[in-house]
């Protein structure tokens, strides 16, 4: 098989500061493309999803969900004929605090008992064996309803504020010579994992429940299922099964539809699964917040940043889910990676009663760096300045601080990617050439923290472990494989740390019965946090095993299990309440070039190209980061042209995917990736995190290149109506 | 769910006539999408997908005769249709993937009639002739005509749609679908026009039918400017707001599309 | 009813307005073929039909009656796009592999890049932004 050249290449930066260097030259498979682990299982169709999994006696599961976005539940009737259904309300539910999904505050119940505040929130659950009768069952539901609110801009209930502060911003914007003032808006977007929410819960009969499921944190689900079930520790169990997509959107949810179907297990006895057709997926799960951010920038005439005003405001829903956290990322990021020496970031999610948002890749950071790079290109236009020149001299680099006051080390990338998109795009000559033409050329230059923010690695204290077995060592952990390659990265670093052979190792499939908890499987962590918690597993069992193999000590000594728990770096520092200091361990870089061509009878604007230069410290597995730069670049610019959530009262009216149109392959551009290694020395190998980054720079740099054909276009998504506005109002 | 199922022609008919109504299933690639979206009310369904006799694509007398159940891909690749009707082949390449142009039929998306057929603005600009038969013989009925409202058609309950007709089109054919994205997608505006002395224009996704725009025509027959026709067209057409776009979208690309279509077929 | 499934006679029960898909992943036990939508959206439901793609969402049994039909299983894992697939990053998630591979099947041997391109459009992944798609499908042909 001839393997085709990829469109990347790898330029080695040399490596400053190894933290562990390594001990034995044998190990080989980091920064190699070994086989994926789970290759094989999923080209032959033998992986197995939840949906592909059946149990005996196994019932349907089915909710029914509010029609109206706020009032009150005033009757419930059944019109079918309930013999042979199990019916749970909100009375079945062992106790009134139980009733509520356990994340970070106790407000969403599983069930509405009386209060509705959202289209398509939970009222009731059925189950039958037979699905076409449990989809034909009629349930007729009454309300008084309240006036909703709709509009977050005049939302009377914010869930969360944050105020950064750096500098005296008023002060120094007296001294300006420019200012530069802009509003910048982003929908919501839909995750569109192929495979829907789903989960099988299976009653114990030890009064325990477990559940397997599509999802990407399992100890999440374990917690909210022992605070709903009101059970210990041990009698519940949560398996993860081949996950079909997740993208943050199986963060939060699978604890509802995971508590859903055991409590219908519960009632019924039964094994219940609960699969999500793609309608009801689209309307009652989480998307991505949309977001009003406005910019007040002060600059020199020759284009030094001199003070930033940033105002940031996202729609969380009808409840706080994971909102408070997405506004910390975003709020972090909201300045860009640049350095300026007066910033002021006041950030705000307030409620509406919409469906909740939440998780979604790059939580928060690709809203606030969309605005902040579409600023960027408004400045540039403003200062009659290249846009390129601008970022350059603003580019943070090592020394400078961020606006938490965090001081950049020498794995900072800003210049390099930049200079690396742009040489390697060739956009001057583009630039030049494309003026006048239909075609537009536009770029981002943007950064994402690695791993939680702030002390919450802290707080997290996740636990990863290692086991020697005569047959082989297994990798015991609960982050979760969905597509971005976890199984085979953990091993590789595994092995390499432990000088084994990568095809000796294996992940075991996360299982709370079996495995530690390691985390979520968020925020760009896997790989740079739970991967180096695991080498230093595989360190220690070095050490313990001497010169013998893993396999050669068990024989001898039984298995060995090593486990060890997350550590934070004594030299990073963050202060929760002030926000300053450390608020990640370290930054990939990446900039983007977009190349976009408009039609002018249709007013649809074609991504042509992108050019995509991420530093990640270093490809554990090159392919792997490849396809994680590539996925999310694709999932960025559907973000930036196509995808739109349409709203109507409350509701998503375009939930299918005729309707909500995520790109096909005619609709993403080609993409060109560059990967740079600049270790960084708190992840294994030098590695940063990935999986977030890629999603940061599409939108702006399509929106840029559009701009670059002379449409003033600040809002996303950018779809051909909107575009027919802009057009014809600039006429 | 019930499925009759047929071993010839002249057999569907005669299950129409004596169990009538019944929904017959070509391709099913509309069908199966409104029964999983539950907006199917039918019930008892007639499965003609095997019936030889409404396939094939033949020109007889200089008329092209294409069979009801010619799929898309047939459509596509028939050197006929290429000849005869190439705004068809350029329509039939942009409806869904190749796996919905491997089931979806002519028939079918006639009988179908949603708006936004792709394929319907070429019947009509083609001014083609929708053959219907029942166990009473056969009726040809202009495809201007097929239409009386949303969704509804002149089909008796008794009729199959059999094959559609197409006279000898004089002038340069022309077609553009505008779908929400580049594959795989509904239109939000179709046109198909054909360039003769009197031009003849169609329209999709614009009306409660597919639609002719016998103004347009007739201002672009009469020498008008293109600026005047587009204004014609403007005041012809009243396109919807819907979760696909907005009125004002249609209407505006509408008026471009004529310009484009008019430029590049002049 | 009488129909082939994988090169082999098969003789299934089963409802004839029964989807295809659930009929293969319910009566025949080949949950290869996955479901992403339900109405022929996003390709993940693709197999052969006597050679053809079609999506089995959209597909009643009763239009499979005499019919070949091939599914990634009957692929037998040794194909050299399942090879290419796995090795060049044509797989992530793994939901949308089947069919996608299904369909690339379709395409025959050595296919062009537009080729590709055009007939990959109605097979939806939200992993991978295709380019290790493209690769893995000529990486095959080679």
């Amino acid at each position: 098989m001839r393997v085709p050249a990829a469109t990347g290449y790898l330029l080695w930066i040399p490596p400053r500061a190894y933290p562990y260097p390594s001990r034995d030259p044998v190990s080989t498979s980091v920064g190699r493309n070994v086989p994926r682990k789970d290759g094989i299982p999923k080209v032959t169709g033998a992986a197995l999803y939840v949906d592909d999994l059946r149990f005996p006696g196994m019932l349907y599961g089915r909710t029914i969900r509010s029609t109206i976005s706020r009032g009150r539940i005033t009757s419930i009737r059944f019109d079918f004929d309930t013999a042979g259904f199990t019916i749970v309300q909100a009375g079945d539910v062992p106790g009134d605090r139980c009733n509520y999904v356990a994340l970070l505050e106790d407000d969403q119940p599983f069930l509405a008992a009386h209060q509705i505040n959202h289209q398509a929130e939970p009222i009731l659950l059925l189950a039958h064996e037979d699905r076409d009768v449990l989809n034909a069952a009629k349930v007729e539901i009454e309300y008084e309803r309240d006036i909703p609110v709709m509009d977050a801009q005049a939302s009377p209930v914010v869930f969360k504020e944050i105020r950064i502060r750096k500098g005296d911003v008023e002060r120094a914007m007296e001294t300006a010579e420019v200012i530069v003032e802009g509003t910048y808006r982003t929908g919501h977007q839909e995750h569109v994992y192929i495979e829907t929410n789903g989960v099988i819960a299976v009653p114990e009969a030890d009064g325990g429940m477990t559940v397997h499921g599509s999802l990407q944190c399992p100890y999440y689900v374990h917690k909210a299922l022992k605070a709903l079930l009101d059970l210990p520790d041990e009698r519940v169990r949560v398996v993860q099964t081949e996950t079909g997509g997740g993208f943050g959107g199986k963060e939060e949810y699978p604890s509802v539809i995971a508590g859903h179907a055991a409590l219908l297990a519960r009632k019924s006895g039964h094994p219940v699964k609960m699969v999500y057709d793609r309608e009801e997926d689209m309307v009652a799960t989480t998307k991505r917040h949309p977001s009003v951010i406005r910019h007040r920038t002060g600059l020199t005439r020759d284009g030094r940043l001199v003070a930033m005003d940033i105002d940031v405001l996202l729609d969380g829903g009808a409840y706080v889910t994971l909102s408070p956290v997405v506004l910390s990322r975003g709020c972090i990021h909201a300045a860009g990676p640049y350095r300026c020496e007066h910033v002021r970031t006041v950030g705000r999610a307030v409620m509406t009663n919409t469906p909740p948002n939440g998780a979604f890749r790059g939580f928060g950071a690709p809203q606030t760096q969309f605005a902040m790079e579409v600023h960027m290109e408004r400045i540039a236009e403003a200062l009659g300045m290249d846009p390129v020149r601008l970022r350059d001299i603003n580019a943070l680099r090592p020394g400078d601080t961020t606006a938490t006051g965090q001081r950049m080390g020498d794995d900072c990338s800003a210049l390099e990617v930049l200079r690396t998109a742009v040489e390697r795009s060739d956009f001057h000559r583009k630039r030049a050439e494309y003026a006048g033409t239909g075609k537009g050329i536009g770029l981002s230059l943007f950064y994402h923290g690695s791993g939680f923010t702030g002390s919450g690695e802290v707080h997290l204290k996740s636990k990863v472990a290692l086991e020697a077995r005569e047959d082989g060592v297994r990798v015991l952990v609960a982050s979760a494989e969905i597509g971005q390659g976890t199984r085979t990265m953990l091993a590789q670093i595994a092995a390499d740390a432990l000088g084994v052979p990568y095809e000796e190792v294996e992940p075991v499939q996360p299982d709370t019965a079996q495995v530690p908890d390691s985390g979520p499987t968020v925020a760009s962590r896997t790989c740079m946090v739970v991967g180096g918690i695991l080498q230093k597993c595989a360190q220690e069992m070095r050490e313990k095993i001497g010169m013998m193999t893993p396999q050669e000590y068990a024989r001898l000594h039984g298995p060995l299990l090593v486990t060890r728990q997350y550590e934070k770096p004594h030299d990073i520092t963050w202060n929760d309440t002030e926000y300053t200091g450390d608020a990640y361990a370290t930054y990939g870089w990446g900039c983007d070039v977009a190349e976009v061509e408009l039609d002018p009878v249709t007013y649809e604007v074609r991504p042509l190209r992108v050019t995509v230069v991420h530093e990640i410290g270093k490809a554990i597995h090159p392919l792997l980061v490849e396809g994680q730069i590539e996925g999310g670049t694709a999932q960025g610019v559907g973000w930036a042209l196509n995808e739109h959530v349409v709203m109507r009262d409350g509701a998503m009216a375009n939930a299918q995917l005729t309707n909500y149109t995520i790109p096909t392959t005619l609709d993403t551009p080609r993409l060109d990736v560059v990967i740079l290694e600049n270790p960084s020395s708190y992840g294994p190998f030098g590695a940063k995190g990935v999986g977030e980054m890629p999603i940061d720079g599409p939108a702006p740099a399509v929106i840029n290149a559009i701009r670059h054909l002379g449409l003033d276009v600040r809002d996303i998504p950018a779809i051909p109506e909107a575009v027919m506005e802009v057009a014809c109002a600039s006429r | 769910m019930d499925l009759l199922e047929p071993r010839s022609l002249d057999d569907a008919l005669g299950m129409l006539r004596q169990h009538a109504p019944l929904m017959p299933l070509a391709g099913c690639t509309d069908v199966f999408v409104a029964l999983q979206f539950g907006t199917e009310t039918a019930r008892r369904f007639l499965n003609i997908w095997g019936l030889d006799e409404l396939r094939g694509i033949d020109v007889r007398d200089g008329v092209l005769r294409m069979g009801a159940l010619a799929t898309y891909t047939e459509l596509g690749r028939s050197p006929l249709v290429w000849e005869h009707l190439p705004m068809l082949v350029a329509a039939s390449r942009e409806v869904g993937g190749m796996q919905i142009q491997n089931r979806g039929t002519l028939g079918g998306n006639i009988a179908n009639g949603s708006p936004a057929g792709d394929s319907l603005p070429v019947l009509a600009a083609a001014d083609a002739v929708v053959v219907l038969r029942s166990l009473d013989g056969e009726r040809r009925v202009p495809f201007t005509e097929f239409y009386t409202g949303y969704r509804a058609t002149v089909i008796r309950p008794d009729e199959l749609i059999v094959a559609v007709e197409v006279p000898p089109v004089e002038g340069a054919q022309w077609f553009r679908k505008v779908g929400t994205r580049a594959a795989q997608a509904i239109s939000k505006v179709v046109m198909a026009g054909v360039r003769a002395p009197r031009p003849r224009i169609a329209l999709g996704s614009v009306a409660a039918t597919v639609v002719r725009l016998p103004q347009t025509e007739n201002a672009l027959a009469a020498g008008s400017t293109l600026e005047e026709a587009q204004r014609v067209l403007r005041q012809e057409i009243h396109p919807i707001d819907d979760v696909r776009s907005t009125a004002a979208y249609r209407l505006r690309v509408a008026a471009n599309l004529l310009g484009q279509f008019w430029a590049e077929t002049g | 009813m009488r129909f082939t499934l994988n090169g082999a006679p098969a003789e299934v029960e089963a409802p004839p307005m029964k989807r295809l898909l659930d009929v293969l992943r319910e009566e025949c036990a080949l949950t290869g073929s996955k479901e992403g939508c339900g109405e022929g959206e996003c390709g993940a439901c693709t197999v052969l039909v006597d050679g053809m793609p079609v999506v089995s969402c959209l597909v009643p049994f009763a239009q499979v009656r005499d019919a070949e039909v091939v599914t990634i299983e009957g692929l037998g894992g040794t194909h050299p796009l399942q090879k290419a697939f796995a090795e060049l990053g044509g797989a992530q998630c793994g939901i949308c592999t089947p069919g996608m591979i299904m369909a690339a099947v379709a395409l025959g041997p050595d296919p062009g890049f537009e080729e590709i391109r055009r007939g990959l459009a109605g097979n939806l992944c939200r992993c991978t932004g295709y380019e290790a798609i493209y690769r893995a499908v000529q990486g095959a042909s080679a």
